[in-house]
């Protein structure tokens, strides 16, 4: 039997200032009607690009040099631009990483659902009305059929990225192309959307290639995985067994699960307590609360991770410890001094102690100033540092970020993400601080990188014995890095402690929803979870 | 270098437009060696035609014409280019002030500057200037101060889209002063569109002096310059004398020249292919 979809060979170019370099170097994949084929790899591993070139499509600055695609018999290399226009959306169907940013936002989501059924002559607007409730309804969408005539901003972003699936279903294809579809959601919401796709797929027997990063999901959502590098195959295999049993070294990496963590003594004294949040509410309007009645505590050399879904208020208690945001009430108290509410009011020296690390490291670094002018300047502004000695604390910087000194020349595009965020860490270091407050600091990035980094935190930790803030709603990574964790929902603590006690049931509610919502390896897991939540009789995980 | 580099890859247009630019700078700075003539002597007739003596003939005093094209250049383009780093330097500091402070002081200076702008620029150059009067230094404040207004709009603009990247965040929250967020963290990211702004405004600058002079409130005679010389010699126009259209040509083609090599600016800032 052929393969309903049968890539051979295929080499793509991309555009770099005036080179053609290779970004996909001869990669052949194959697809069975009703097959889902996940494609993993770090960024830049080409599996969006392979994904984009299976309808003959490739992006702004790249080409497909040599190979050939084939589609249900149909060459799509080299084939004319009417062919192509005819399977794209009718046959093969893409789903782009971010719903926020793919959807019309002027228009209702029904009239962008029909869009490619009356492109393709397959359906009228009313047929497609029809249509539509049927397929709302079974991604699990609520109110299937009044939810069509919203607009893009008036449905929360799972709901959002189920409707952009139901889109690349109106025309029924064969393949659908899913890239990175949950990538930019909380892990509860994440559940959601998994749960939909896995269903709908299976219903109408479609094909998929699904693309990720992450292996816990694909896992649940493939029968079989390629595993992608730097544009080559790396490993290839039924689900099952490449997860079993990895053969490569990389795979192997990828699989391993974090486990650097030193265990810090557990003595509980008081007097070191370098942060204390204070009965904290804040508000951006004056009117509704963001914060309500928040209390944290931060000691010496530890890590408190502060953990919950976007919209919780994590940054904003962040923006309120900073100064960034003075407080409608309570005291922000740091080692042993109540700070000034207001930024312009608090001094130089509590400024320098309390240091800030961003999420993406491409907007916190100044893209006209070279590395030597960011992390030098906190050297000259806070201890008047210059010359020959500002020099060399900056060489001295960059190598506890494992970064040699001739970085020091370099301006941020000319870096990769983790270098960018350990530049970021070594500005922030320059100020010789005593609290580094860490606002999602790997989520930009990818899952070998982000581990690097997050390694680098904690010999600097072990090293330097600052304390930690640490943002983040990845679960992997405060399990990893954390003493004490902190559990926020809308805008209020759930649950507060050291991390074996969050961790080990029983858990507060909202504790155990998310930590049930982390992907594990297992491809059952899904299944499991979804039939357990059923048997549990809950209600549908709506939390918003 | 970089320049060169750049130079190498430009399309035609940006070339004709530099080269029209060189030759007027060059005729600007070089005017006293290479005009036949002085300024404001009288050397024949009244509005003789071309000859070999006249490149371009006589004005409507007989001075001789080319030379006073060249003269023009010079005192109009000094002065346009003048005004226009003074009304970049008031106008991007206090739309960098206005965005980076906020609040109280970015809507009392944005209002003010309203305000300035509900009047229409020429109408307002003249009342400012009668009472002024028209000396050079005058002119130049006067010009410069109306133009800022555009100059805060943009500067503002584009350093609210800075403010608020974390980048500035990071060095509020280091502390910083303010004049160092302004020159430092701003400014350099700002320079893309506001050099391209900064061509354009040249122009109408330029072009606002000569409406100026045209209608006798700019630069004053005997000294040459573009827009005054079309209105000294439009009444000869009356008479099918169209010496007129020689300054007029010259600052057509001034406009022209700086207008190509902006839309080559933008087309590099705006960082697109092709």
């Amino acid at each position: 039997m052929t393969k309903l979809l049968s890539i051979k060979n295929l080499k793509i170019e991309g555009l770099t200032g005036e080179k053609w370099v290779e970004i996909v170097n001869g990669v052949d994949v194959a697809l069975d009607r009703g097959e889902v084929l996940g494609l993993i790899g770090e960024s830049g591993a080409g599996k969006s690009t392979i994904g984009l070139a299976s309808m003959g499509y490739t992006r702004q600055g790249c080409r497909i040099a040599s190979g050939s695609i084939v589609f249900d018999g149909m060459e799509l290399f080299g084939a004319s631009k009417a062919i192509k226009r005819k399977i794209r959306g009718a046959r093969i169907a893409y789903v782009a990483q971010s719903a926020a940013a793919s959807f019309n936002p002027a228009h209702r989501l029904i009239k962008q659902y029909a869009e490619g059924p009356i492109q393709h002559g397959q359906m009228s607007f009313a047929e497609a009305e029809q249509e539509a409730i049927g397929i709302y309804r079974r991604l699990l969408l609520p109110d299937p059929e009044g939810i069509g005539y919203r607009y893009p901003h008036q449905v929360s972003g799972g709901q959002l990225q189920r409707a952009m699936v139901a889109m690349a279903m109106s025309c029924q294809p064969d393949i659908i192309v899913f890239d990175e579809p949950t990538t930019a959601l909380d892990v509860t919401t994440q559940i959601e959307v998994l749960a939909a796709i896995k269903n709908i797929t299976r219903q109408f027997n479609t094909a998929a290639l699904y693309i990720t990063h992450d292996l816990a999901v694909v896992a649940q959502m493939a029968d079989r995985i390629m595993v992608l590098r730097y544009g080559n195959l790396v490993e290839e295999g039924a689900a099952r067994e490449l997860l079993g049993n990895p053969k490569e070294e990389y795979t192997k990496q990828l699989l391993s699960v974090r486990t650097f963590r030193k265990e810090t003594d557990q003595n509980d004294n008081n007097s070191n307590v370098i942060l204390k949040v204070q009965n904290v509410s804040a508000s951006y309007t004056g009117e509704e609360k963001v914060l309500e009645d928040i209390n944290v505590k931060i000691r010496r050399g530890r890590t408190v991770a502060l953990v919950g879904e976007s919209g919780s208020g994590k940054s904003t208690l962040a923006r309120v410890i900073t100064g960034l945001l003075p407080p409608l009430q309570g005291k922000v108290i740091f080692e042993g001094n109540e700070l000034p509410p207001a930024l312009k009011s608090r001094d130089r020296e509590s400024l320098r102690k309390m240091q800030m690390i961003y999420q993406m490291p491409d907007t916190a670094l100044n893209p006209r100033q070279k590395v030597r002018k960011v992390i030098g300047r906190p050297l000259s502004f806070y201890f008047g540092m210059g010359g020959k000695e500002r020099e060399d604390k900056i060489i001295d910087l960059l190598e506890k970020i494992e970064l040699s000194e001739k970085y020091i020349e370099r301006y941020p595009e000319e870096l990769s993400g983790g270098e960018k965020q350990r530049i970021c860490i070594a500005r922030a270091l320059a100020a010789k601080p005593n609290l580094i407050i860490c606002d999602e600091v790997t989520s930009a990035l990818d899952q070998l990188v982000a581990e690097e980094i997050l390694k680098l935190l904690q010999s600097l930790q072990n090293e330097l014995g600052v304390s930690y803030l640490f943002i983040t709603h990845d679960l992997a990574t405060v399990k990893a890095i954390s003493d004490e964790i902190v559990v926020m929902l809308q805008g209020k603590i759930v649950e507060q402690g050291e991390r074996q006690e969050i961790l080990t049931p029983p858990h507060h509610e909202y504790t155990e929803l998310l930590l049930s919502s982390v992907p594990e390896m297992d491809p059952d897991w899904l299944d499991n979870l979804l039939a357990e939540r059923q048997a549990e009789n809950e209600q549908q995980i709506e939390i918003s | 270098m970089a320049f060169f580099k750049l130079l190498r890859q430009s399309p035609l247009s940006a070339r004709i437009g530099l080269a029209i630019i060189l030759i007027n700078v060059f005729a600007a700075i070089f005017v006293p060696f290479i005009a036949p003539y002085s300024e404001t002597e009288i050397v024949g007739d009244v509005w003789i035609s071309a000859s070999i003596d006249h490149f371009l003939g006589t004005d409507h005093l007989g001075r001789d014409l080319f030379t006073r094209l060249l003269y023009g250049a010079r005192n109009t383009i000094a002065i346009a280019f003048v005004t226009t780093l003074l009304s970049f330097l008031i106008g991007t500091i206090s739309g960098f002030f206005a965005a980076t402070l906020g609040g109280w002081t970015d809507l009392t200076m944005s209002r003010i500057v309203d305000i300035m702008m509900a009047f229409p620029t020429l109408i307002f150059a003249l009342m400012v200037l009668s009472v002024t009067g028209t000396s050079v230094p005058a002119l130049i404040v006067v010009i410069a101060l109306l133009d800022s207004t555009r100059v805060y709009r943009l500067s503002r603009a584009v350093a609210m889209d800075i403010e608020v990247m974390e980048y500035v965040e990071a060095a509020r929250l280091r502390g910083e002063r303010i004049w160092w967020l302004m020159r430092h963290e701003i400014l350099p990211n700002a320079m893309p569109p506001l050099v391209a702004e900064f061509g354009l405004r040249f122009c109408f600058v330029f072009l606002f002096i000569a409406a100026l002079s045209f209608l006798g409130l700019g630069i004053q005679p005997p000294m040459a310059d573009w827009g005054g010389m079309v209105r000294e010699n439009a009444g000869g126009i009356s008479f099918g004398i169209f010496k007129g259209l020689w300054p007029a040509g010259a600052i057509a083609f001034l406009t022209v020249g700086v207008n190509l090599i902006i839309d080559w600016f933008l087309h590099i800032a705006s960082g697109l292919k092709d």
